[in-house]
């Protein structure tokens, strides 16, 4: 094979000269657009490795000339964010939580950082409708039926510091006994029977009434209006943590249900907790606060 | 003249299969390229397996080398932190349930250090929070919430309902149910084999760990049991009935796991070094 570089006849294309038993190889060259985009990836990447840290060395890597850190930059991020809030922020941590409704600008800054709030941590457990979990224990928040208080400042409490939590010792706690290993089975049907008859779904029942004035009226009142400080709710008001069925109610007596709720407190910081407090108070049952006057 | 061998008229003298270089002293055919010289060497890579083998195996460690073996040495690679603890053996049974569910192809531990993911998941993750995981649990998917700091931020009971019917409690959840955890005992019997396994990779294990490793995962679902000794070696280790039923589930395992998950770094005391 003698042949050097020539042009193709048929496709007037430059060959590489390459020759194997008469079969040619044409050299059509790569477009230029790709052939220049392609060394300014080779420069840019040069460039970048000066910029920004690369090179790994013997005991760290080059921190490039800008200084740039992926920590630094979220640091510097939620810095920005947290000062462009700062003042509301601070207000809503120093406000008299009875009366931030009052400060109606401050207010809807709460509502809407609690809006967000609940949907990021709370939404689990009480609902992305904050309607909790029906007859599972996950109490509704848009009722007026509040366990340990429906006070804004009470809520704001319950979400700092949780109910029946190991990890707060300001923790909310009560805890009702199992009364499946106290009473017979009679008893604890009598007693299901009356506790029914409070909210009207069932006849009273005088031997339950006995029962319940001993073993239950210390933490749920003599008329079964609950306790607030003690958590035990309100037997009276027909609406039920944990289902009012005779079954439900029977397990209940028996078994002794209870929810545990996380502290929230450190986790999501002092302005955090008050927002998502004006929040819940807001949805609806929100109690107006004691000793504030307008 | 033919150049058909069949032919009765064939003459070798025609057929250039035949042609030798003595035939042709003049015009040698096959002559190489005038660029020979140049792509010799390639040529001889090309031509040799076992060398074109061993060279494109050096071209594709350089990526390696450049990107992977520095964390070897590089001081900064995982930064030490207050907290971190082997997992303790009940914990590590439930890591084991987590990697056997395939729990990390919807849900991933790793908060990468951006706004939005430390706003919605708590601070970024450390490469010290996973030294102890083999393989570790990062994940690349997320149909679920990452998982890295879900460690009290729910109660048992959540954990309970959530993982027998996810829908009970979250409706417009995808996650399948797994509420056939609650019903396989546990018994610890190779609890010691998992613990040995996972020191020989590195996990700093004593042998006092692996001995007391039985007994360690079993007190751990038991309160009232004697658990200082679990407590000495796990500080910080949950000790509850996790999945309120009696004895130990693979339900509580995986319960006790991820509700340490995350939780073992003290961050209101841990302060970034920004140059990582």
């Amino acid at each position: 094979m003698t042949d050097k570089k020539r042009i193709d006849d048929e496709t007037g294309t430059e060959t590489t000269g390459h020759n194997w038993d008469g079969i040619e190889e044409l050299n059509t060259p790569l477009p230029r657009w790709w052939l220049w985009t392609f060394y300014a990836t080779i420069v840019w990447g040069i460039i970048y490795t000066i910029l920004y840290p690369a090179w790994p060395l013997v005991s760290g890597t080059t921190r490039g000339i800008l200084d740039w850190t992926t920590r630094g930059e979220v640091a510097a991020q939620i810095e920005a964010v947290n000062l462009s809030n700062a003042e509301m922020t601070q207000s809503l941590i120093e406000v008299d939580l009875g009366v931030l409704e009052r400060n109606e600008a401050l207010h809807r800054f709460a509502v809407s950082a609690g809006a967000a709030v609940f949907r990021t941590n709370c939404s689990q457990c009480h609902g992305a409708g904050a309607a909790g979990v029906q007859a599972a224990g996950y109490p509704n928040l848009l009722d007026d039926a509040w366990l340990w208080g429906g006070q804004i400042t009470d809520i704001a409490d319950t979400v700092r510091h949780g109910i029946r939590s190991e990890d707060d010792p300001a923790t909310r706690w009560s805890a009702m006994p199992a009364f499946g290993e106290m009473l017979s089975e009679e008893e604890i049907a009598a007693l299901t029977t009356h506790v029914r008859s409070l909210s009207g779904l069932e006849e009273a029942d005088p031997q339950g009434a006995t029962l319940f004035a001993d073993q239950c009226a210390s933490c749920h009142g003599d008329e079964g209006t609950g306790d607030r400080t003690l958590g035990a709710p309100d037997l009276t008001d027909a609406i039920w943590l944990y289902g009012g069925t005779t079954e439900d109610v029977t397990y209940t007596i028996e078994n002794a249900r209870f929810g545990v709720m996380p502290p929230w407190g450190e986790r999501l910081g002092e302005a955090q907790v008050r927002a998502v407090a004006a929040y819940v108070h807001g949805l609806g049952g929100g109690e107006a606060q004691v000793g504030t006057t307008d | 003249m033919s150049k058909d061998p069949h032919n009765p008229d064939y003459d070798p003298a025609d057929d250039p299969k035949v042609k030798t270089l003595s035939d042709a002293p003049g015009d040698v055919p096959n002559q190489l390229p005038p660029e020979t010289a140049t792509i010799s060497f390639h040529q001889r890579l090309e031509r040799n397996a076992t060398l074109l083998l061993i060279a494109s195996f050096a071209v594709v460690t350089v990526g390696g080398i450049v990107e992977i073996a520095p964390l070897f040495w590089l001081e900064n690679t995982i930064e030490d932190v207050e907290g971190m603890r082997p997992y303790s053996p009940l914990e590590l049974a439930g890591r084991e349930i987590y990697v056997r569910e395939g729990c990390y192809t919807c849900h991933s531990q790793m908060i990468r250090p951006m706004r939005d993911e430390v706003e919605r998941y708590g601070h970024y993750s450390l490469a010290a929070e996973s030294m102890y995981d083999h393989p570790h649990q990062w994940g690349s998917k997320r149909t679920g919430p990452d998982l890295a700091r879900i460690g009290g931020r729910y109660s048992d009971e959540w954990h309970v309902d959530h993982l027998s019917d996810p829908q009970s409690v979250v409706p417009e959840s995808v996650m399948p149910k797994y509420a056939f955890l609650a019903d396989t005992r546990l018994n610890g019997a190779h609890i010691e084999d998992l613990l040995s396994a996972h020191r020989s990779v590195g996990v700093p294990y004593t042998e006092d760990m692996v001995i007391a490793a039985r007994a360690d995962f079993l007190v751990q679902t038991n309160p009232t049991g004697d658990i200082d000794g679990l407590l000495e070696r796990y500080p910080g280790a949950q000790v509850r009935n996790f999945d309120g039923l009696p004895g130990t589930s693979e339900m509580d395992a995986l319960i006790a796991y991820l509700q340490m998950l995350g939780t073992l770094v003290d961050f209101s005391t841990f302060t970034p070094d920004p140059d990582r």
